[in-house]
Order: structure tokens, then sequence, then C-alpha cells
């Protein structure tokens, strides 16, 4: 049995998802708002020659059907940056304000802790945390690359994050943090959505390494509660469709700490979470979640999930 | 042993805010550092209003667009801007690229051709009598002109110091 098969209880239209699961997916580019505007990307992309069409959900977000994303002024200019469709979803879905206080605990290679740099216009404190130092250094440059100014990088596992480098955690100076608005835990995976993108990712697929990075994630994510003001908002998303690694996760935080689900206002097509799975069943509420597959908007596979820390 | 401060390169240290405030060695302060910014380029002062500037490294200053205490012991905050500690000071690829369009003196424009060629890393002798040294490089895309990075113009000639992991070379068109 295949990963894919393994989930076709779950899918509405198995032949459909097949189908899509065989597609490659096209080149998308996000628009870097930070550095240019969506009007002046699409002119100088037409003066390139690069064909290009908005994506019908967000202005910002195009396809390049005929190019790859990088060889053109616009990329040169950190005016576009590469980003498969569905991966814009979170940060949007996180929605952050300039001058909020923003944690972005998986953080490397940065495509989406640029975009929340975008979406703060630059303002306010984003810290992008991976415990990878090599990944890292393509955090910073695609940073750099896009202008964002208002990003502090650090390395650390995410588990047990501490704010004490940020001044927090009540140590010295009362513009340290002592918590966040927004976090977003883009989670390690098992990847299984990116299969159209990266047809390698079931090569290391096990139910072992599902079971492993389910535990992973789950204290990613409690700590990310936990360093969430009250009333705070934190975003949860996976690349994968396993309940193990989605829903299950969201049950065992509910539980384990002071938040609870709340719906998410998603522009893009999905399905409700689900609420049993291979004989176990979870807090009703992770019906709120978004599951994604790739024949819905015909891109990656996703999860995506809004909590509110209890106030 | 000394008891003086010295520039550790291994922590962010927030850059004085004037010379009067300067407690570590060689390193160059807030006003100096905006001073540069207007005089070379005409940038006006107000711009980095909101910014904090912070040393890593011998003489590579960093731009902040946020306050931390200080020092922050992380791997990085805000963007890499500049580096003093040498004799002409160099502003980064990427400082240019985010600031570099309001600039209204030492700024170099190029024709499509030679831009393109300076982008892939090639050097270059276009007309210029200005000054000589670090200049802003810039061409003119989607009706407006626009930094593509820094350039060093020495004995005529305009080296290009894109750094590598910044060069492309792009399809020509016809």
């Amino acid at each position: 049995m295949t990963p894919l098969e393994r989930y076709e209880s779950l899918v509405d239209d198995v032949e459909a998802f097949r189908a899509a699961c065989d597609r490659p997916l096209p080149s998308v580019v996000r628009v870097n708002t930070i550095k240019a505007t969506v009007d002046r990307v699409r002119t100088a992309l037409d003066a390139a020659g690069v064909a290009h069409e908005q994506t019908d959900w967000h202005p910002g977000v195009l396809r390049l059907p005929a190019d790859s994303p990088g060889r053109n002024w616009p990329h040169a200019h950190g005016w576009i940056h590469g980003q498969e469709e569905v991966s814009n979803l979170p940060a949007v879905i996180l929605d952050p304000d300039p001058d909020d206080r923003v944690w972005d605990a998986c953080a490397a290679p940065g495509s989406k802790t640029t975009q929340l740099a975008a979406l703060m216009d630059d303002s306010g404190l984003l810290v992008g945390n991976d415990n990878n130092l090599g990944r890292l250094s393509a955090l910073r440059h695609n940073a750099e690359r896009l202008g964002v100014t208002n990003l502090v990088v650090t390395n650390r596992d995410a588990r047990n994050f501490s704010l004490k480098p940020l001044g927090g955690g009540g140590r010295d100076a009362d513009d340290g943090v002592d918590a966040f608005d927004r976090v977003l835990v883009d989670a390690p995976c098992s990847c299984e959505g990116t299969i159209r993108k990266n047809p390698d990712a079931f090569d290391t697929w096990s139910l072992d390494h599902v079971h492993s990075v389910a535990g992973v994630q789950k204290g990613i994510l409690r700590r990310a509660v936990q360093a969430t003001r009250p009333g705070g908002t934190v975003v949860y998303s996976t690349c994968t469709f396993a309940p193990e690694e989605n829903e299950a996760v969201l049950d065992h935080v509910l539980d384990a700490e002071d938040c609870r689900l709340v719906d998410v206002d998603a522009p893009l097509d999905g399905v409700s979470g689900v609420t049993e799975w291979d004989g176990e069943a979870y807090d009703p509420s992770v019906e709120k979640a978004l599951r994604i597959y790739p024949h819905h908007n015909d891109t990656g596979g996703f999860f995506c999930a809004k909590l509110e820390v209890g106030a | 042993m000394s008891d003086d401060p010295a520039n550790d390169g291994q922590v962010f240290d927030r850059l004085p805010a004037t010379a009067a405030e300067r407690e570590v060695p060689g390193r160059a302060t807030r006003a100096e550092v905006i001073e540069w910014w207007v005089d070379r380029f005409g940038l006006s002062a107000e711009t980095f209003d909101g910014d904090t500037f912070w040393e890593k490294g011998a003489g590579k200053i960093w731009i902040f667009g946020a306050d931390l205490p200080t020092p922050v012991d992380v791997e990085g905050v805000g963007m890499t801007f500049l580096r003093t500690r040498q004799e002409h000071w160099k502003p980064t690829t990427n400082a240019v690229q985010r600031f570099g369009g309001a600039a209204t003196r030492n700024v170099i424009g190029l024709g499509p051709d030679e831009a393109a060629r300076f982008l892939a890393g090639e050097d270059l002798d276009p007309a210029w009598d200005g000054d000589w040294g670090y200049l802003i490089v810039a061409h003119e895309i989607a009706g407006e002109r626009e930094p593509i990075g820094v350039g060093l113009y020495v004995h005529d000639e305009l080296r290009s110091v894109i750094p590598k992991g910044r060069r492309a070379s792009l399809p020509a068109r016809e």
C-alpha cells in the first residue's frame, strides 16, 4: 500500500485525487510587497516575456506556466519569491498586523517567514526560528533578498524555545519579549502532500517516521501555545495527510494546554478535519481544521488549523 | 590584561548613538552611519528613524526595523547593511536594493544590455564623470528607476560587486 492509498477512505473523490497527485505542479511565485506592487511585477514580467496568470484567490500569487521563477529581473530585485501556491495559506490565515510580535517556530527556508514580514509591512517584531543551522542560512539569504528588516533569526529547538535571548522572561529590559501575539507552527512533517513537487517524498516514508514526527509536532505546538499571550493566535500547518500528524496533534494540545480551535476563514477549497482515524476518536472541534487535497485547487496537499489561546 | 571593551565578533552589539558614547574602539556610531547614507547617496536622515543598528563581526553593520535589549544572543537581527572598519565604507547589495531607490547622488544608470551584464558579474566602462568609489547601480524597469546593486567605480571602470549568490544570467531578449 502506498501512503496515498492509506487515505483514500478520507478523500471525497478518489479518482480526481489520484489523477492530481500524478500531475506536476506549475511554478508559482508570490509578489514581495516589501519591495514592489503586484502591478509593477506584472508589468516587468510582461516586458521580460514571462507568461503569468493571477490565482483567483490571491492577487499576489502568480502562476508562471512556462517558466522557472528565478531567471528574470523581478526575481533579481527581490520582487518575487518562488513559493508553492498552497503554502501561501498559513500566513494568510495567521493574518499578522504591523507592530505585532510574531514567532515563526519552524521558519527555514523562509518562504512563509518572509510572507509574514510582508503582511506586517516589515514592522513590529518577527522571530524566525529553526533547529537546523544549515537551513537557517537559506532563511537569511531569502530574507535579505526580499528586503526584510524586522526579522530576528534564532537557532533553537522550538520545543523548549526560550524568550531570554529576546530579553523576555522578566530578565532585564522592559522592551524584551514576554509573549507573542501570533505564532506560526509550520511543522516538520512526512511531506506526503508535496508528492507532486517532489516525487521522492515517499522514498523515506514509514509509519514509524509518522509516529516519531508526530511526537515532535506535539512538543512544538505546546510550546507555541505557552509562548503566546492570552487571546493570541497560533496557526498549525503541515504539508501532509496523516491524521496522526494533524488532528491527533491538535487533540493532544487541546487537552494539554489552554487553547481552543476556531474556524479557518480559508480562500481555498478544502474539507473539514477528521474526528476518527484508525480506531482513535479526536476532540470534535478538530472538524474546524482544513484539509486540502491536491484535486481541490490543483495544488499540493495541505493541513491548516487556527487556535485561540485562552484569555 | 586590559578591561577595555573590544568588538566581540560573535555577538550583536548596538551601535552607540554618537562618538561621545562610544566605548568600543573603531565602532561606527549610529549618527555616522546615517550621515554616511545622507552624504553619499542623498537619502533623508529620517529614513532610518524607526531602525536600530548593530555590529556583529568586524565592521559588519546590521539594520533592524525593531528593537531589543542588548546584546542579543541570536543568529541574525534585521539585514546586513554596511561594512565599516575599512578605508571606504561599503553598502550591501540588499541594503542598496531596499533603500537605494530614494538616492539622489552617486547613482549610475545603465541601459538594458549593460544592466544584464552587471547583474551577471561583468565589469563595465560606462560614461561617468562623478565620484569614484562605491556607487548605486540602477536601471529602468516597469517605468521607474530601480537599484540593482553596488558597483565600485575606479580608474574609469565600473566593477560589479554583486555577490555570487545574487548574480544571474538572464535570457537574452530580442
